[in-house]
């Protein structure tokens, strides 16, 4: 370069490093990755992650369980809803409460439209770190109806806090599950845009075909999960594996697994779009099914009383006051809870010594143990690849840093 | 152009000139700042968005405010560039970019510089707007233009290889390197126009082959997707132009977007019958109308034809997406190259044997 300085007096002169991000435009947030090239050809990848630690974990030992909730929409804040559900059932199962069953389908129906709302950024993603800009906006188009159902069902877009220990806040208003089932109806099309441009695209086939291939060998060793495995053939779901709410109870038909091939970019790609269609019918299953009833428990000490008994008992006062200071107890022991979220297992180790509040919870993010295997997937590829294998991760990287 | 100095005398012949230049240029940058604001609008429908619609009706006057912008901001220099070529680079494109455009016929008898080797001109000036972005990226002394400046190296001088070839088909069929001839050889309606070659039939495959690999080959050469590597966003950041800003930023922009424009214009002069409409009629009716009313009707099938290449380019711009860099070598010199070295034997020997007036 301009000054001779600048260079370093290796005797390898083609070794180049080249520090990516974490101001990049495709490191997926605050990733920094320091890159060892020969050319263009990636020799080493040394990702740096902490950027974004926010301390969610040492957080949560102060909260109590019902105020450490909103942490885990601030996780992967891609599919909020998904974290809160291993929080809830982590809680749930230290306690050893049942959920109501209306409360556990719309669990289920929310866990999907996460799944959706994860998957449609993520391949949109994974087609503008190969150059193509246009999906983007396609998929946010449907992701902002997506949203709006959060914000129907809890009142917000984002950081919802919908799920509670014991069930879920609030019933769904009238008329949200016809809308919902109305987008269920028309999703396939917008899904099929997408598909059109980019699915049998050559330049993006050739981008991604054979790019970043994971085998069971890796799998195993570096601990992957979620569409990371099932691109690889392996179909493994734990919503199938370790069936948590109704999951066990959806028909084969509807509910399918689905497996790539070959574990590479592009397998990856083709499992996240069959499976949003695949979560868009569990949507229209859950609907269909959708019992009435009660969602979230009643008279549990997890649960806020009736409004109406507070006015009138002092018992439902009283409780009312001590769940929202103190918060509820829960016995001591351990308990890992998991679910299958968009990005893989994702899962939550809880400790409790008795109090009200966690005595630890480990968060396992799935994107953590993907993105440790960056160095390993992109050795001998080239520059261009590494933002299109980092693309297929699906990195989030407010659970990465927690 | 000396011609015109000997007949109208030193001065006044020189001042025409220079009027006639002027005249280019500001025509030249305020279609272009149409032409940015139409790309970008383009863009925007194909992403379903609005695009710039603030400033202006429409935002028919973005492209001046961004301008204004650029103007204002202050110039910042990395601390260790190399002063003087950071700034060369720039202005290196932009002239270059322009400097082509001299040989450009717009209408018979409107050009700057009627060269009778009119394309090679182009040609060579066009390559070397590649020392332009090597400059720029070398010169910055950072990690990423300099990547980017070595991509656009490689890219630009193997995709000129298979350019120069398809060039040839088209002067073998002319028999002439002015561009004016070319546009002429082309002037008998839209059968005759060398995208088509109805008149010479044999050769209609060969030419709509050949055109479509010249306009691939353009999108390489101008940078544009699917072979925007050395600015390529999601690897390089923005490649050669990281460490510009301000002025010396919109420079090299204009000078992108005035090679794009030159080459949808070669593209049409080459191709697609230059300022000639596609069916030849009227030219009794008005060859009793002054020459500059009749070249103001040329120039705007010019226009069109040019505005329309433009629309294929901002079109490919949102849809593709962009290729790794051995892949861009692969098919730049393992397709491209062997298939126009085939077309210009082909055409070659249609000349020769089946024999094309020239």
């Amino acid at each position: 370069m301009a000054d001779s300085a600048y260079i370093s007096s290796s005797d390898d002169d083609r070794k180049f490093t080249l520090n990516f991000g974490p101001q990049h435009p495709a490191a997926h947030g605050v990733l920094r990755m320091i890159m060892d090239l020969d050319g263009e050809v990636v020799e080493r990848i040394d990702s740096h992650v902490g950027l974004l630690h926010r301390g969610t974990e040492k957080l949560l030992e102060y909260k109590t369980y019902l105020q450490g909730l909103p942490y885990f929409d601030r996780l992967d804040y891609v599919a909020p809803m998904n974290q809160e559900h291993a929080w809830c059932l982590a809680i749930e199962r230290m306690l050893g409460l049942e959920v109501p069953r209306r409360a556990s389908f719309i669990r289920v129906l929310y866990s999907e439209i996460g799944r959706i709302l994860s998957h449609m950024l993520n391949i949109t993603t994974q087609a503008m770190d190969c150059g193509a800009l246009a999906p983007i906006t396609w998929g946010f188009e449907e992701r902002e109806v997506l949203i709006g159902f959060y914000e129907r069902a809890s009142g917000s877009r984002m950081h919802s806090a919908y799920f509670r220990p014991g069930g879920v806040h609030q019933d769904l208003p009238p008329d949200l599950l016809d809308d919902i089932m109305h987008f269920c109806s028309r999703f396939p099309d917008a899904i099929a845009h997408i598909e059109g441009l980019i699915t049998e695209n050559r330049i993006f086939k050739q981008r991604n075909v054979d790019i970043g291939v994971v085998d069971e060998k890796m799998i195993m060793e570096w601990g992957f999960s979620g569409v990371m495995v099932r691109g690889s053939g392996l179909a493994w779901d734990l919503r199938r594996s370790q069936p948590y709410e109704i999951y066990d109870e959806i028909p084969g038909d509807v509910f399918k697994v689905v497996v790539g091939n070959n574990g590479d970019n592009y397998d990856r790609y083709v499992c996240r779009m069959e499976e949003m269609l695949i979560s868009c019918d569990i949507m229209k299953w859950c609907i269909e099914n959708m019992p009435e009833g009660e969602v979230l428990l009643a008279g549990s000490k997890v649960s806020p009383p009736r409004r109406g008994d507070m006015k009138r008992s002092m018992e439902a006062l009283i409780h009312h006051f001590k769940l929202y200071t103190e918060g509820f107890h829960v016995p001591e022991g351990e308990v890992y809870a998991c679910v299958e979220a968009p990005k893989g297992e994702f899962g939550v180790y809880l400790v409790s010594d008795g109090t009200n509040r966690p005595y630890r919870a480990k968060i396992r993010a799935p994107g953590y143990p993907h993105l440790a295997a960056m160095d390993h997937l992109c050795k001998g590829h080239m520059l261009a690849d590494v933002s299109a294998i980092l693309g297929s991760l699906d990195i989030v990287f407010g659970e990465i840093d927690r | 152009m000396s011609a015109f100095i000997q007949e109208h005398g030193l001065l006044f012949g020189w001042l025409t000139v220079i009027g006639q230049i002027l005249l280019f240029t500001v025509v030249l940058l305020l279609s272009l700042a149409f032409l940015l604001l139409m790309d970008r609008k383009v863009w925007a429908a194909v992403m379903m968005r609005k695009g710039p619609n603030v400033v202006g009706p429409f935002g028919l006057l973005q492209s001046f405010a961004d301008f204004g912008k650029f103007l204002l901001k202050e110039i910042i220099i990395p601390a260790g560039a190399n002063k003087t070529v950071f700034l060369l680079a720039p202005i290196l494109s932009l002239t270059l970019a322009f400097a082509a455009w001299a040989v450009i016929p717009v209408a018979p008898g409107w050009v700057v510089a009627d060269l009778n080797v009119g394309i090679l001109y182009l040609f060579a000036v066009s390559s070397l707007g590649v020392y332009g972005i090597i400059m720029g990226g070398w010169a910055s002394n950072s990690k990423y233009p300099f990547l980017g400046s070595l991509r656009s190296a490689a890219q630009m001088v193997s995709y000129e290889v298979s350019i120069g070839l398809i060039i040839i088909t088209v002067i073998l069929l002319v028999g002439s390197m002015n561009l004016s001839e070319i546009a002429n050889n082309q002037s008998g309606g839209f059968w005759t126009w060398h995208l088509f070659s109805f008149n010479n039939i044999l050769l209609f495959p060969v030419m709509v082959v050949v055109f479509v690999m010249f306009f691939i080959s353009a999108l390489a050469e101008t940078n544009r997707p699917p072979f925007d590597l050395p600015e390529a966003e999601s690897e390089l950041v923005a490649g050669y132009q990281v460490e510009y800003s301000s002025t010396p930023y919109l420079l090299f922009m204009i000078g992108e977007y005035l090679n794009i424009v030159l080459m949808c214009s070669m593209m049409t002069l080459l191709f697609l019958g230059g300022w000639h409409g596609p069916i030849p009629f009227g030219e009794e009716f008005v060859s009793n109308f002054p020459v500059w009313m009749v070249n103001l009707g040329h120039l705007a099938w010019f226009m069109a034809k040019t505005v329309f290449f433009f629309f294929l380019f901002a079109l490919v711009k949102a849809v593709v997406p962009r290729y790794r860099y051995d892949q861009l070598m692969r098919l730049g010199w393992k397709i491209f190259l062997p298939t126009s070295l085939a077309a210009v034997f082909l055409v070659a020997g249609y000349v020769v044997y089946a024999g094309v007036q020239a």
